[in-house]
Order: structure tokens, then sequence, then C-alpha cells
């Protein structure tokens, strides 16, 4: 087979697996692992995110949670804060002959509607409400964590290895610190009461019990669509040259590629595929909190990238399914995080090329063996 | 001003100091179109340093770098090799966990065009100058005679091959001018009159080769002409064998490093 087909292989494979997967437990009546399924699908997505930064393009992040939570706390801030509140103050105030500020906030809100991106209902007590529509609210959170991204990228790669690390860690820290002490976010309660996210017709993001094999499809559909753009990314030219720099800067830069760029590209399409697994987890969750901003998620997703083989997003792709689906089982208990810094420290000591290198080079040999003998035999 | 006679590379005045230490000293050369130009010298004399700034990876504290009569000297290596300056480094930097060919294919990098949103769209968008860019690297490693070598780990390969892609993957952007820093390094005498073959090659293929070196041997057997430094300055220049005959270079060089 050509080498450009046989790469789309892992991708035939994760789709007959995920059809197959929930085919199975349909079937079983265990339809209840889809709901863990669909949460490790979005936190899948940001591992995919931080393999190709760190396993392809050489760059260290313990920093993703940040983007994650960054994504995900737009998103829920947008959807859940009620603008009628702050629009019948603002127009109150105004009427007083207050500040400008109010004025300006109800003008700004009149803007939002005419561009039909708001949305009514009604809240527990009957009061109307007046919240961004979770459409708009996706792309503000993609537009913010691409602008931090952005921000956070230029200075900090021009750090390497464990400068890299601490700067970026450095940041997580910060939007940790931020989510759970600033009051729109709501502290250390987070978010909660997010809306569902109507997609189009009939599909929506949503917890319900009803909707829980749709969004199934719907979460891995995002996984399968992100790791298809990764292979395709991997393959290309870019893809190259971020291996390239992985490889040696300095050759990489010799033979023309523009490091800096290519580095800030693969932080920000990293970022992005965070942060649209944060978007959609709080619509399915209907809600988020801190925890996940935590340095310890941050680390979880460096482990996940690590055991999956650093350069193989399908390796990342099928751990991460795994370890992700067991921690929300409940498999690791109170040591939840414990068990991810143990796997961490673990990998780095006995297999730094991920658990399916020695695997691989097991089957090599087996097979290597075997054709040996037969040849030996003739 | 005929093809052959003019001027690709003008270095002048150049300066360059690491700290206290005065590496290059006023330098001053041309190279010629067509040629291959050989910057020698002992140990510490300033050679690769030069070559790193013609290449962009250092910034020369004074002086001029001119280019096919456009200024180049300041800028990152990246934008040197986009205007047809391609290199091979002392001790061979190919890109590990990537195959010989792709290692090639990054060589080819500025001839492409594709980038990142054409990536991430895949086959559809990137197809044709893939294909493309893959039959010119094949060629490339066709022609070096290591075709068969396309699908092996790079860095797996014994020492001799490894220079051998790494000239391939210089090769592969097409580049005008090619800068060898050091190709005989570590090669023994047979491998050394391989990569000695390959320049010949290079330069019958109207590609003009600067090229530094330690090897006496290879350098007056390929060279049009020759460079020698001592401490950071030229203290002679012209055809090998008006710079063997050279008594301040016999003293210099040759008798330093006889002694």
């Amino acid at each position: 087979m050509r080498p450009t087909l046989a790469r789309y292989i892992p991708f035939v494979v994760l789709v007959g697996l995920v059809v197959a997967a929930q085919t199975a437990l349909s079937a079983l009546k265990l339809e209840f692992y889809l709901t863990q399924l669909t949460m490790a699908a979005y936190y899948t997505l940001v591992a995919l995110g931080l393999c190709l930064l760190m396993g392809y393009a050489g760059q260290v992040s313990l920093g993703h949670a940040g983007f994650f939570a960054i994504g995900g706390y737009t998103s829920a801030v947008l959807t859940t804060v009620n603008l009628a509140a702050t629009g019948a103050a603002a127009g109150a105030g105004a009427a007083a002959g207050g500040v400008a500020g109010a004025a300006g906030a109800g003008a700004l809100i009149g803007l939002l509607s005419r561009l039909g991106i708001l949305v009514t209902g009604t809240d527990a007590y009957g009061g109307q409400t007046l919240t961004v529509l979770p459409w708009a609210a996706f792309a503000a959170a993609l537009l913010v964590t691409a602008v931090v991204a952005v921000l956070v990228g230029i200075p900090v790669l021009r750090l390497r290895g464990h400068y890299l690390a601490m700067a970026t860690l450095a940041f997580g820290v910060i939007v940790a610190r931020v989510a759970v002490g600033t009051r729109i976010f709501g502290e250390a309660d987070g978010i909660s009461d997010v809306p569902a996210f109507r997609l189009f017709a009939g599909l929506a993001i949503s917890g319900k019990k009803a909707l829980r094999v749709q969004n199934y499809y719907i979460a891995w559909a995002m996984v399968a669509a992100g790791f298809l753009l990764l292979i395709n990314l991997i393959g290309s030219r870019a893809g190259r040259a971020l291996r390239a720099i992985h490889g040696n800067e300095a050759a990489a830069s010799a033979m023309g590629v523009d490091v800096p760029r290519h580095k800030l590209a693969a932080f920000l399409l990293s970022a992005l595929y965070a942060a649209v697994g944060g978007a959609c987890l709080v619509h399915f969750n209907g809600g988020i909190g801190p925890g996940e901003a935590s340095v310890m998620k941050s680390v979880r997703y460096v482990a996940l990238v690590a055991v999956g083989g650093m350069g193989s997003a399908g390796g990342t792709l099928a751990v991460s399914t795994l370890l992700t689906f067991l921690s929300l089982r409940g498999a690791f208990g109170q040591l939840d995080d414990a068990v991810f810094g143990a796997i961490l420290v673990a990998i780095m000591l006995f297999a730094p090329d991920g658990v399916f290198a020695p695997v691989g080079g097991w089957i090599l040999r087996l097979l290597r063996g075997r054709r040996g003998a037969r040849g030996a035999a003739r | 001003m005929n093809e052959a006679s003019r001027t690709l590379l003008a270095v002048s005045g150049l300066h360059h100091w690491f700290g206290g230490l005065h590496v290059i000293d006023g330098v001053e050369f041309s190279c010629r179109q067509g040629i291959v130009k050989a910057i020698i010298g002992p140990n510490g004399a300033g050679k690769t340093t030069l070559l790193n700034l013609i290449a962009g990876s250092l910034r020369p504290r004074t002086g001029s770098i001119a280019f096919d009569g456009h200024p180049i000297a300041g800028i990152p290596p990246h934008q040197v090799a986009a205007r047809g300056i391609s290199r091979t480094f002392q001790a061979t930097r190919l890109f590990p966990r990537m195959s010989v060919l792709e290692n090639v294919m990054v060589g080819s990098h500025v001839r492409g065009r594709q980038g990142f949103f054409a990536g991430l769209i895949g086959p559809a968008a990137t197809g044709r100058e893939e294909r493309r860019i893959r039959r010119d690297c094949m060629a490339v490693l066709d022609e070096l005679g290591i075709a068969d070598l396309a699908a092996r780990d790079a860095v797996s390969l014994p020492f001799g091959r490894q220079r051998v892609v790494e000239f391939a993957r210089a090769l592969a952007s097409q580049p005008r001018l090619l800068l060898l820093d050091e190709p005989a390094c570590g090669l023994n005498p047979k491998e050394t009159e391989e990569i000695g073959g390959l320049i010949a090659d290079i330069r019958a293929r109207g590609i003009t080769v600067l090229i530094v070196e330690h090897d006496m041997s290879l350098v007056m057997g390929i060279s049009d002409e020759v460079v020698v430094l001592s401490y950071g300055r030229k203290i002679a220049e012209g055809t090998p064998s008006e710079v063997q005959a050279n008594h301040e270079v016999v003293s210099v060089y040759l008798g330093a490093s006889d002694a």
C-alpha cells in the first residue's frame, strides 16, 4: 500500500472501534458507560493537541489545562450570565443619569441582540433571562484562547527544555488562580447550569440521559476529526518541519524552516484543540469547576502523551481514552492524581518512548525470529 | 560580465568576537559563481565561525556579506536558505525519528508553498506538491547513489552514509551556493575520496561550493581557490598551488601543524 494511505489506517480503526463500542454497550444494556466515554473523548482532544506540540514539535507544555479551562470558562460564562439583569441594571443606571459605562453595556447588549447572538429564556424562578447563544460563545471561546495562546506563546516559545516547561507551568498556575479567585468564574464553586449546545436540527451537546448515544457520537466525531486533521498535518510539509524542529532546531532553520513561526502555529493549534474540548465538555457536564484548570490536570495530559509514546497520535489517543475512562469511572479512587504522577515517573524511567514502543519492538523481533527460523528450515 | 566570472558571494570587513576573543578579524574575500572555494586554517582560525556568519546562524558584529549583490549579513538562517544558500554541518545533524527520504524532504522546504492550513486539510490540498517533492527528493537520492536507503531511519546509518544523506538534504533545496563544514571530518580515506568525487559532481552541476576543511589532500584536489585563515585573519588567497608555495602559509599554518 502507498505510505500516504497507510497513514490513515489508525483513523479507520478508530471509527470502527467507536461504532463497535457503542453497539456492544447498548446491546449489553451498559449504556451508562457511554457517559464517561463521552467525557473521555473531550479530554482526549486535549491530549491529541498536546501530542502535536510535545510529541511532534518537541515543545513541552505543562499548562494545557489552562487552555482547556479558558475554552470551558469562556463558553460557560457567556451562556449563563444573565444579560437581562445587567441590561436592566444598566438601563436603570442610565435613566438615573448613572455612569457612561453602564450605558455602554446597555448599548453593547442591544448590538449583540441585533446581531442575533443572544437568546432569551426563563430561569428557575420564572424570570426572563438573556444569554449568549452557545454557537457565539463557542466562537468567542476559541477566539479568546487563540489570543491568549499567541500572547503567551511568542515570549514563552523562545525558551527551551526545562525553561519552557517552567514558563508554561507558570501560565497554568495563573489560569488556575484566576479561575478560583474571580467572582464571575464562580470562584471555588465554578459555574453550573450551563445550557445545552444545539449544534443544528436535532443535535445537541447535552448531558440529558435521552441524548446519551447522540452525545457519544458527537464527541467521538470531534475526536475523529481532530485525529484526521493531525494525521494530515504530520504527513505534510508543515508537519515535517515540526518534526525537524524537534530533532534539531539549527538544522531545521538552515533548511529554511521559520522555527519561531512553526512553533507558534503548533502551540496555537494545540491550544485550540484543548479549548474545543473544554468548550464542549461544559455543555455536556452542565458546568465547570476550577479543578479543570489545576496543574495536576496539566501533568495528567503530559502523562497521557508520554505513555502513548511521544510522537504517536494513535498511541496518545488509545492511552488517553483508556486511562481517562478508568479515572472517570473512579478506578483509581482517592489516588487519582497520584496514579497519573506515578505513571509519568514509571514511563520516563522504563519506557521513555511510550508503552507501545517496547511492545512494537517485541512484535518486530518475534516476526524477524520466525522469518529467520523459516529461512533456516529451508 | 559573463556568467562564469560573476561574483556570487562577497564578504568584506567582517568582524566577529565572542566576549574578548576576536575570532573573525577583518576578513575579506569573494567567491565567483561555479567554483569550489576552500577556507583552510589551523584549529581555532575562525573557519566554522565564518561559515556560520554567512549562513546566518551568527550575526556579524560589523562587516558586510553580499549574496548575488544583495546584503545578507544578519538575516536569520531560514531567510538565508530561502535565497539559495544551503549547508551541511561539521558533526552531521540529521533529523532523528525521520527516514532518509523525510530528512531530504525537509531539505526541500524552501521549494514548497503549502503551509499549516493546507497541511491540516490534507492530500486534497497538498497532494500535488507532495508528489512533486517526493519525486524530486527521490531523484536526489538516486543521483547520490543512496536511493536504496530512502526508507531507513536516518540516524541509524553508518557515519559515512549519514554524511551523504546530509549532502542530499542540502542539495534538495537546489541551492546556488553550498556551504560545507569539514565534510571529511571523521571519515576514513576511502570515504573522503568518495566525498571529493561528490563535490566535483556538485560543481559540475553548476553549484558554487564554499568548503571549510582540515583535510589537505581533499582541499588541494578539488578546490579552484583557497583562502587561508589564521587567528581570524586572512593570510593568503589564491589557487591551491599558489597557496602551497606561499611562505607565510607554510610557516604559520603548515609549519605550525607539522610541529
